[in-house]
């Protein structure tokens, strides 16, 4: 009998061993489909990080040419009464053409020298007006100044444009070639940081291109969308959570929050197509409405990632405050609330960092719009970051593919500035319990 | 223990006393959904001393003690039927407040549950929102007080300062306890208050029950009837939703008239 159990539990032994490898086993595998996972995710995000900068670089830097200009008093200001508005709408960009042609003395022909002329920006005279403004002393004297080359020029100074290719297949010709190659020779050509990039709005032309209205109309767009959700939102799951009873209602309820959080965007686009625009008449284009609408959008993520960060608050300090006699109000402001605090601010940035990436309901409320003016508030009419890389992106010049790179990083970084923020937020709020 | 000791022991021993009663519940019963928890309890507390609720698990001993300051109005589906007057005040009644009993009915729970904060504030929180500190000065001596009965001020009182959630077991049991009697409750319910702690600790709570008896009257439900026995002068044993007995602590421990009361001290079940 003892033998048999002896023999009988030896068995069991083996089986036991044999059944552990193939466990041991099953967990290597496991790892190495983790492992693997991770390696791919993170190439994957290398490539994209890795293209988008190779792209957006460029964008971040300028070619510029010296001009020699002559601020000619005939031009400026004939009647010499340095009246501001004078001042500032006369004609500049003939003086900048002017300067130019006189780098150039061979070029005589009407044709060419407008050849020549299209070396610089269409905007490239705007610095001389704003030197003359802010120097009235400057007229009739001679300046050196820097100014913004068009964007083909641009392109091939950065090496964009291949010279070797046929004439007609290439936007940069060969007498322009011949130019840049005798201005770079005198040292009259450099690539410089584009602070524009980083102060102006939307332009027709790459090279005057800026992102700050896209920002500045995305950060006025969270603004709204923050202060509109988030106490909405928090509220909504309080109240849900804490205080309502739990009925029929209550449960129709949530099923359709959770429903909410997946309906596609663009319909909560043309809902605030049609209530915010339509019926309330709010003005087009404009964050405010942007805002609302991308709250919309973001209330229920916020509602779900509230109600359970609350869940989560252990049971136990409730009771602890309901044994000393806090209220329900009290227990949930002093208690539930600020433990939760971790788990709300989390679920808010997704929201945030899903409604700055958002594009669809924004081109129904007109967001889509070109703006060329950097909005000063709310109600001003502006684009904002996702919609701006779309219109660029959309664009035909060579130049705005950099553009659209380059607005990208913005955005990523514009994200992660975000999220470093609510991490900063969630880990001094963060506690034990 | 034999059947017939069982059915005779249904009507209870006790002769009426002249004593003063704190709580009395009657005819309390309790249902969870569909489910009765409570059948029926009449059980009387009284005033300044130590009840100790015992009985196996389930047996509605804990749900007995939550009634008594409603915290079970938090579960879902909970009804109560009866009658708990505390001093005399049916605490069931409609336009009762809550927060006022509950100021009144202090609790301690089976898992220190100290507040994510810092000791003084876990014990000036329930003075704090009773507005019982008319100072800052008041309320220091309410937390130096409170913390000297519940024995923890000579090992905290250089760390006010510190999360109370860094403190042992035992300690954050004690100052669970130290926040309870900081509102100056008259009655203190503790469930299981030291079940979650090793016999060192347990001693000291012990002790401190003992001491707690002069000023506040304490209902304890425990599963150590050493502890029962040991802390308690009345006791009641609670099986399958019933007060099967109740009465002084040692004379349940010595001469119980119920069989399963027998049963259950000696170890049979439970």
């Amino acid at each position: 009998m003892t033998d048999m159990d002896m023999s009988n539990a030896s068995e069991k032994q083996t089986d036991f061993s044999a059944s552990l490898k193939k466990r041991y086993a099953a967990e290597r595998r496991f790892r190495a489909y983790g492992l693997t996972a991770i390696v791919i995710a993170v190439s994957i995000l290398g490539i994209l990080l890795g293209t988008i900068s190779f792209q957006g670089t460029p964008a971040f830097f300028q070619t510029y040419v010296q001009v020699d200009v002559y601020f000619d008093e005939a031009v400026i200001d004939p009647s010499g009464a340095r009246n501001e508005q004078t001042l500032r709408t006369a004609n500049y960009q003939a003086l900048a053409k002017r300067g130019l042609y006189q780098l150039f003395p061979e070029v005589s022909e009407r044709r060419e020298k407008r050849t020549l002329g299209k070396l610089l920006s269409s905007g490239a005279y705007r610095p001389l007006s704003t030197m003359v403004l802010d120097n009235p002393e400057i007229i009739g004297t001679t300046q050196s100044v820097w100014l913004v080359t068009s964007d083909d020029i641009d392109t091939f100074n950065k090496g964009q444009i291949d010279r070797n290719t046929v004439e007609a297949d290439r936007r940069v010709k060969d007498n322009e070639i011949a130019w840049v190659d005798v201005l770079d020779a005198a040292g009259r050509i450099d690539m410089r940081f584009n602070t524009a990039f980083f102060a102006t709005g939307d332009s027709r032309e790459p090279e005057l291109a800026g992102i700050w209205g896209a920002v500045v109309g995305s950060f006025l767009t969270l603004i709204v969308t923050l202060s509109v959700s988030f106490p909405l939102g928090v509220s909504a799951a309080v109240y849900l959570e804490e205080f309502a009873p739990k009925n029929r209602w209550t449960d129709l309820i949530e099923v359709n929050i959770n429903n909410l959080a997946a309906v596609p965007s663009i319909v909560f686009g043309l809902l605030g197509l049609a209530v915010f625009l339509s019926f309330f008449g709010m003005p087009r284009s404009a964050p405010l409405v942007g805002g609302l609408v991308l709250a919309l959008m973001t209330l229920p993520t916020i509602i779900i990632a509230t109600r359970a960060a609350l869940k989560a608050v252990p049971p136990s300090i409730r009771e602890a405050a309901l044994g000393v006699g806090a209220s329900d109000l009290q227990v949930v402001t002093h208690h539930v609330l600020p433990l939760a605090m971790p788990g709300i601010l989390t679920g808010t940035i997704i929201g945030m960092a899903q409604a700055l990436g958002e594009t669809a309901p924004l081109l129904m409320i007109g967001m889509v719009a070109f703006i060329v003016d950097v909005p000063s508030g709310v109600t001003d009419p502006s684009t904002v970051l996702p919609v701006q890389i779309y219109i660029w992106a959309d664009s035909p010049e060579r130049a705005f593919v950099a553009k659209t790179s380059a607005a990208i990083m913005v955005l990523l970084g514009f994200l992660i500035t975000m999220n470093a923020i609510a991490v900063m937020l969630r880990k001094r709020f963060e506690r034990r319990w | 223990m034999s059947v017939a000791e069982a059915i005779k022991t249904e009507t209870p021993a006790e002769k009426p006393e002249q004593v003063s009663h704190k709580i009395t519940g009657k005819d309390v019963c309790v249902y969870y959904g569909d489910k009765q928890a409570l059948f029926d309890v009449n059980l009387d507390v009284r005033e300044k001393q130590v009840t100790s609720l015992i009985g196996p698990s389930g047996c509605g001993k804990s749900t007995f003690l939550r009634c008594i300051n409603r915290m079970n109005d938090v579960i879902d589906g909970c009804r109560v039927e009866g009658e708990i007057k505390v001093d005399g005040t049916d605490i069931y009644r409609s336009g009762l407040d809550v927060v006022e009993l509950r100021a009144r009915v202090g609790m301690v729970f089976q898992k220190p549950n100290p507040f994510p904060k810092s000791i003084y504030d876990n014990i000036a929180y329930g003075p704090r929102i009773h507005g019982q500190a008319s100072d800052s000065a008041e309320l220091d001596q309410i937390v130096e007080t409170s913390l000297r009965r519940a024995g923890l001020w000579e090992e905290v009182k250089d760390r006010l300062d510190n999360p109370g959630t860094g403190l042992s077991g035992g300690q954050q049991q004690r100052l669970c306890i130290a926040r309870a009697i900081a509102v100056n409750p008259e009655v203190i319910l503790m469930d299981e208050p030291c079940s979650a702690l090793d016999p060192i600790a347990t001693a000291r709570i012990e002790e401190l029950i003992d001491e707690l008896r002069e000023k506040f009257t304490i209902v304890i439900v425990t599963h150590s009837m050493q502890q029962a026995a040991r802390v308690s002068q009345r006791t009641a044993f609670f099986h399958m939703g019933v007060v099967v007995e109740e009465g002084a602590t040692s004379d349940i421990f010595t001469k119980p008239q119920d069989g399963r009361t027998l049963d259950y001290i000696t170890g049979r079940f439970g």
